[in-house]
């Protein structure tokens, strides 16, 4: 088999042969053409085959004309420089960042170009007297760069990055490497002549290195709580803001009071490691988004047309701009924006994304067509019924579940040992003043306050976001992509697991072909091959896909039925490829075949010579390990499956999964959402399992939302992970490390403890000097990192197998 | 040996100037993306050679 020269893909249908090398297709060719006659050929020298096959449809970017849309997408637009930034999903290696960075090359109007590879995002400035945004879109599309444009661009806002934790780690970090510095000489050396002579600058330069520590650098914790406090939670910023203070005040008063060094060195690497940590579980995946709504879906802009004045008149117009009653035009692969009725042409609408079905439904003149269907086929000319904002899907976006941020409401781990911990020091420390009050009341408050310093919860607070930090690591090496660290502990408390069907558990390609009723002869084989091959509809596709392709005869007479089939003809023998109702003209046997295979809905009927031959029914291939992922889970989870597809599947389901699963069919977007609230008011904490938009409501509510994705470029709705189909069978494996990372952090806790415990000793009987809490502090922390760090990585290789 | 309050003063003088040198490289964005440079880098070296030879290989060609 050869394989395409620029993609790399195998050559199936027909090898191109150009300058020595071999494409898949003309698409490809032509990336290539433009490559080499720009000499870019580099391209294919830094990587082997780096390209993406080009698919692209010149009509859809004629918005890009329309000068209030183009207001919107530029960044800059100032005399004849413009500048605009993109979301390319294919940008992929890094001859992708080479030839994106060496565009001006291929047109002069492009000034320089600048691809951010993590984000997938190009930011290009051109002229556009020379070049305008319209053809500088079609030019990355022609060489399979593609950007994508959706009503997101549209409301984009200036997205602020937030650095401030860069800079408050910044701040702390050289405060701390400073004051160690200064406070080192005092360590050791008492009583030096020349010491005694500086140690007071040193101690005031200390204490000015500490301020912004202490005010800038800490003040979250302050703020957290203060928060916390003030609604009755004893979080872990408590004690921490607690021992801050501490920290800072006793270490003001001793060198005011000139009784000692203070703590500043280990007041600011104390706030240094916690900021660590917080940075450390901060990791985040900026190819991915997991806020997505309908708006990255839907397009900016459609086609209206004014059929009345004659002449009809077609102009590209903002989507949110269409007003009941408008007709507007939608092409094949577009999708419908609003809830509308159809006017014209053959509707075969694929609503796989709104509503989990998963065939395409054919609609006609005068059938109502919902918002996030997708035309397969020709044009269709549409009547909004309602405009974009009050379509039925959009409404969905409306529920309070979407504006809830669920993380506020979940009590991680650390916080309920928190609760204890400082009940616990602030009796110690109050215990053991009234003790030295009536030994040595001179010494009362020193150890008062020298308890709630070394019982600084440092490494309890590092424990949970370290071990989690690594944890979502190893899970994004995984393909497993989560939003944030809350997610790992929130699934190790899950016990009801709600899977969606059609896509989530099913795969995308229908790869299960049958053929059933008259064996086919060696002809019509042959032309069968060559009439699939000639047609583009999805079904033809994939049947030419598993069909023999070594004799093929090229029908004399094709033509192509937009939503019924194919008629073709070579030589004596003539063929009808289609519907039921298109290949048999007899009712009688249409509606004996519709009963028969009413359950399995997709199917290719073929006859010959007007004599009805059989069909290949297509079936949904369940993914990869469906039923070992099931029977796995079962054992501790209750699982459901809750599908917006008619229950067609069930008994066949119903064989490969464990008895006690419970299935629930035809189910719209907004009960799926109600479904999980129902069982979360039962105080079960449900994992959702989805796929498309359909299951947005309900991936929102769930405690855990993940995502099951074929390529996790391609969008998926909000939620809180994205799981590479691939990996879908080690789902349960990731559940066994969620709850590994718990038992680590309980782990580190006891540690920590011990840690405690030893500084308590020192403390409590009153001999805590600077330079012991100057070690112990720093000492617990890197062990608790270190410990996490080898429990987890150890924990990881279940997954490796 | 008060020379070290002029050293103190110079040490914290230059640690400030490159505390802000970070400050200044964060906000311009440099940490933004960590990883196109590393592979943009690599890019310049290599760029001439192939080039001039894809040029005298079609040159071989149309002779």
């Amino acid at each position: 088999m050869e394989h395409c020269y620029h993609c790399g893909e195998d050559c199936l249908d027909e090898i191109i042969q150009y300058k020595e090398k071999t494409f898949c297709c003309t698409g490809c060719k032509t990336v290539f053409e433009i490559l080499d006659s720009n000499d870019l050929s580099y391209y294919y020298d830094l990587e082997k085959a780096p390209g993406i096959s080009p698919k692209i449809n010149e009509g859809k970017y004629d918005y890009l004309e329309n000068t209030e849309i183009l207001g919107k997408l530029l960044e800059f637009d100032h005399g004849n420089t413009q500048i605009v930034s993109f979301t390319i999903p294919s940008i992929h290696c890094s001859s992708c960042i080479w030839i994106l960075e060496n565009l001006h090359k291929i047109h002069k109007g492009i000034k320089s170009s600048q691809v951010d590879f993590p984000k997938k995002k190009i930011r290009l400035s051109f002229s556009s007297e020379e070049i305008n945004l319209k053809n500088l879109v079609l030019l990355l599309a022609r060489i399979g760069y593609e950007p994508n444009i959706s009503l997101d661009n549209y409301e984009e806002k200036e997205v602020h990055e937030d650095r401030s934790l860069i800079y408050k780690l910044g701040v702390a970090g050289f405060a701390f490497g400073n004051i160690m510095f200064l406070s080192f000489p005092e360590y050791f050396e008492i009583n030096e002549f020349w010491l005694e002579q500086f140690k007071h600058v040193f101690r005031w330069l200390m204490f000015s290195f500490s301020l912004p520590v202490v005010f800038y650098s800490g003040k979250d914790y302050f703020i957290s709580a203060y928060k916390g406090l003030r609604s009755g939670i004893l979080n872990i910023d408590v004690p921490i803001a607690l021992g801050i203070t501490v920290l800072f005040l006793r270490s003001t008063a001793e060198i005011v009071l000139d009784l000692g060094t203070g703590f500043f060195d280990s007041l600011s690497g104390l706030i240094f490691f916690l900021l660590l940590g917080k940075f450390f579980q901060q990791k985040t995946y900026s190819f991915l988004s997991f806020e997505r709504d309908y708006k990255s879906y839907f397009p900016i802009a459609v086609t209206r047309i004014f059929p009345e004045e004659g002449k009809p008149r077609e102009e590209q117009i903002q989507v949110y701009k269409i007003q009941k009653g408008e007709r507007i035009i939608i092409r094949n692969e577009e999708l419908i924006p609003m809830d509308a009725i159809l006017i014209k042409g053959n509707a075969s609408i694929d609503y796989s994304f709104v509503t989990g079905e998963a065939e395409p439904v054919s609609k006609i003149s005068g059938d109502k067509l919902f918002a996030g269907g997708r035309q397969q086929g020709g044009i269709i000319e549409i009547e909004a019924l309602k405009p974009v904002k009050q379509s039925y899907l959009t409404q969905l976006w409306s529920d309070e579940v979407f504006s809830k941020d669920k993380n506020s409401v979940f009590q991680t781990l650390t916080n309920q040992i928190s609760r204890r911990f400082t009940y616990a020091v602030l009796s110690i420390a109050i215990l053991s003043a009234i003790f030295w009050m009536f030994y040595d009341p001179s010494r009362a408050g020193n150890v008062f306050t020298a308890v709630l310093i070394i019982a600084c919860p440092c490494a309890i607070a590092l424990a949970a976001p370290f071990t989690l930090g690594n944890m979502l690591r190893i899970f994004g090496k995984n393909q497993l992509y989560l939003k944030n660290v809350n997610i790992i502990e929130q699934t190790a408390h899950i016990d009801t697991v709600v899977f969606d069907k059609t896509g989530t558990i099913t795969a995308n390609d229908r790869s299960r072909i049958e053929y059933e009723g008259v064996e086919l002869n060696e002809n019509e084989k042959q032309l069968l091959g060559g009439s699939l091959r000639a047609s583009n509809h999805p079904l033809s596709r994939s049947l030419y896909n598993i069909l023999d392709k070594n004799n093929i005869s090229t029908p004399d007479h094709f033509t192509e039925r937009t939503g019924l089939g194919l008629e073709t003809a070579y030589k004596e023998l003539k063929l009808m490829i289609g519907s039921a109702t298109f290949v048999n003209q007899s009712e009688n046997l249409v509606q004996e075949i519709q009963s028969d295979k009413k359950a399995e809905k997709t199917s290719v009927h073929i006859s010959s010579n007007n004599q009805y031959k059989g069909c290949f029914s297509f079936h949904n291939s369940y993914r990869e390990g469906l039923s070992e992922l099931f029977r796995e889970l079962s054992k501790d989870k209750q699982l459901i499956i809750l599908s917006g597809d008619n229950d067609g599947e069930r008994s066949r389901l119903s064989r490969i999964i464990p008895e006690g699963t419970k299935m629930y069919f035809n189910q719209k977007p907004g009960n799926k959402l109600q479904f999980i609230k129902d069982l979360q008011k039962q105080k079960h904490k449900v994992m959702m399992v989805g796929d498309g938009l359909n299951d947005a409501g309900a991936l929102a509510q769930s405690d855990v939302g993940i995502v099951i994705s074929e390529d996790i470029n391609v969008f998926s709705p909000a939620c809180d992970g994205i799981l590479d189909a691939k990996r879908f069978k080690d789902l349960g494996k990731f559940f066994d490390l969620s709850r590994g990372a718990i038992k680590i952090i309980k782990l580190s806790f006891l540690l920590s403890l011990c840690y405690n415990v030893i500084g308590l000793a020192f403390a409590v009987s009153g001999n805590l000097m600077p330079v012991v809490a100057a070690i112990l502090m720093p000492l617990s922390s890197i062990s608790i990192v270190l410990f996490t760090t080898f429990a987890t990585q150890l924990l990881s290789k279940k997954l490796k197998n | 040996m008060s020379i070290i309050y002029m050293l103190l003063a110079i040490s914290v003088v230059v640690a400030i100037i490159f505390f802000i040198a970070f400050i200044i490289s964060v906000k311009k964005g440099q940490y933004d993306d960590m990883y196109t440079p590393s592979v943009r880098m690599l890019f310049d070296d290599e760029l001439v050679k192939p080039d001039s030879k894809e040029k005298s290989d079609s040159k071989e060609k149309s002779h």
